[in-house]
């Protein structure tokens, strides 16, 4: 999974509350956690499934849970964190309904991050007759372990189905936010989001 | 030449055995008294100024408190967690003042069922107290203050040593900073009991047993003893790792017809069994088998382990096999959940290992690199 650059580090820091309890799904080194812990005072845990990320995480002095997203997270109370982060995950993870569902569970909000499919060099590489292969998606079509991507068309649409929540919304490209046509112009989208009603 | 060996296994070298003796009673949880007892131990490394990098390491079911290092007279005599603790191991004996001690009611030195009863002069046999881990932690924490150490860096252990490091972080939440538990559980199964007792009827059943005062016949239930062995070295070996060290190699190249040893694994465990049986007491095996079935912390809270762990105060790692049939991961995560509940400082890792339970005394680089790497924090944390 491609590691996130500062901009998303400081996006993702300014929805998390000070103190927060946070749960990173699929917090590779531990990075961001650590980051959350220096700016936002935050504790909580990071869960993995990499062995060379649990050592990281290790390492960097980050709680890590070593297990398997896709089992769900039925070790997790209701309602036990501030913020749980999927970061750069979502589209690879094969459930995404039930991932999502969950995440709003344990967590009374959610933070998601993915590639938009929808980014223009996306849509031009299409155009050309090959799948996008870009910094954010470093993955040939065969070795890809993306199975989900969407755009933020198709993620919005997909939290009006659930009934979720869109509380903010941040688009980047190359670490400037993108205001105008993010669904074009965005390589990177950035939700809060919460159970909605 | 033992120096020789010693540097080729980076070891901590020629270690030698203490005693410390308690002459304070001491109450069992099943109310028994023992009027004083020793605690055979080992130290290595250093206790520092502070008196902050102390490291206790608690053995599980059949080893001792000679964790690390070798004797002078035996060459062969190497600690049973050499590979983990030592010069440059995981539990670095450069940084940290390691302690090993053989548990009360243990047959390698410590006060137990072959030692004399200074009220009759002879062996307690039978009637030493039945133990428990809390009775084990608790004779730990008088070590401690015997040592000098108020608060540990770390208490850890594989197996029913982890769950002493479980135990440690419930009964003096003050007097441990980390706990390592590795390939443990928070109580047994039905199975885990049915195994136990299975091996302790293979002991009581056998004629040498003599009730548990066999010392006076001049005899050992060394047959019950070797059945119990066998029966739980088949536990702790996965099928796959048993099948890949012994397959079904025959000892003489053909079946022979007879009801001696055709297969390799069957000489196998006769050796094992032989080794045990020489070595160990039928009455602390017992005694050991019934401290594993009654390890329940959180039967005083409910069932409820998290509240069990409320007043805990450790930062904890829990690390688990996917081989281990034993105790297999689902039962290290049941404590992780509990300690997650409670918002505790927690890390999982669970390693792939084909070894079974065994796995946890075996050379395994992401193992050791992930307690290095976790004792390397805990050594800043204490100011090393």
């Amino acid at each position: 999974m491609t590691r996130m650059n500062r901009a998303d580090y400081a996006a993702i820091a300014q929805w998390v509350p000070q103190d927060a309890r946070v749960l990173d799904l699929g917090c590779g080194d531990g990075e961001l956690l650590n980051f959350l812990r220096n700016e936002r005072g935050a504790t909580g845990y990071g869960v993995e499934i990499a062995a060379d990320n649990i050592l990281a995480c290790v390492k960097n002095g980050v709680n890590v849970i070593q297990m398997d997203l896709e089992s769900g997270l039925s070790g997790f109370q209701a309602n036990s964190f501030d913020c749980v982060i999927l970061s750069q995950t979502l589209q690879a993870v094969r459930k995404t309904e039930l991932m999502v569902r969950e995440m709003l569970r344990v967590g009374r909000e959610a933070i998601v991050t993915f590639p938009n499919f929808g980014y223009w060099r996306h849509r031009m590489h299409v155009l050309r007759g090959h799948m996008p292969v870009s910094r954010d998606l470093p993955y040939q079509w065969f070795d890809t372990p993306n199975v989900h991507l969407c755009t933020l068309a198709d993620f919005e649409a997909f939290c009006g189905q659930l009934g979720v929540r869109i509380l903010e919304r941040m688009v980047l490209d190359d670490g400037q936010t993108i205001n105008v046509l993010p669904n074009l112009r965005g390589s990177l989208a950035i939700y809060r989001v919460k159970a909605g009603k | 030449m033992p120096n020789d060996l010693n540097t080729s296994y980076n070891s901590i070298g020629i270690v030698t055995p203490q005693v410390a003796r308690f002459d304070t009673s001491f109450r069992f949880k099943s109310g028994a008294v023992l009027d004083g007892f020793q605690l055979m131990y080992e130290t290595y490394g250093t206790l520092n100024a502070t008196r902050s990098n102390a490291v206790l390491v608690c053995h599980a079911l059949n080893a001792s408190h000679h964790v690390a290092g070798q004797y002078n007279d035996d060459p062969k005599s190497i600690g049973w967690w050499d590979n983990m603790v030592g010069p440059g191991k995981p539990i670095d004996t450069n940084r940290f003042f390691v302690v090993g001690v053989n548990n009360l009611g243990g047959c390698h030195g410590s006060t137990g069922p072959a030692s004399i009863d200074p009220r009759t002069g002879k062996p307690f046999g039978s009637s030493f107290p039945v133990v428990t881990v809390d009775d084990w932690v608790a004779a730990q924490a008088m070590l401690a203050d015997h040592l000098g150490v108020e608060r540990w860096a770390a208490v850890m252990g594989g197996s029913l040593g982890g769950m002493q490091a479980l135990q440690w972080t419930i009964a003096f939440p003050q007097r441990i900073r980390h706990a390592l538990i590795i390939a443990a559980a928070p109580k047994l199964s039905a199975q885990n009991i049915a195994f136990n007792e299975v091996a302790r009827q293979a002991i009581t059943t056998d004629p040498d047993f003599h009730g548990g005062d066999f010392y006076a016949h001049g005899v050992i239930p060394t047959r019950g003893l070797r059945l119990a062995r066998m029966l739980g070295h088949i536990t702790y070996l996965s099928d796959d790792a048993m099948m890949e060290k012994f397959g079904r190699v025959l000892r003489e190249g053909v079946v022979g017809f007879h009801f001696d040893v055709d297969f390799e694994i069957e000489s196998y465990l006769r050796h094992q069994a032989d080794k045990f049986a020489e070595s160990f007491d039928a009455n602390t095996y017992l005694r050991i088998t019934k401290a594993l079935d009654y390890f329940d912390p959180a039967h005083e809270h409910g069932g409820n382990l998290s509240a069990a762990l409320s007043n805990a105060k450790a930062s904890y790692l829990i690390m688990s096999f996917t081989s281990d049939w034993r105790f297999s991961p689902g039962r290290s995560k049941e404590i992780v959940q509990a300690l997650m509940d409670k918002k505790h400082t927690v890390s999982y890792v669970e390693v792939d290992a084909p070894h079974g339970h065994d796995a946890f005394l075996m050379d395994n680089p992401h193992y050791h690199g992930c307690v290095a790497a976790y004792m390397d924090n805990v050594a800043k944390e204490v100011a090393l």
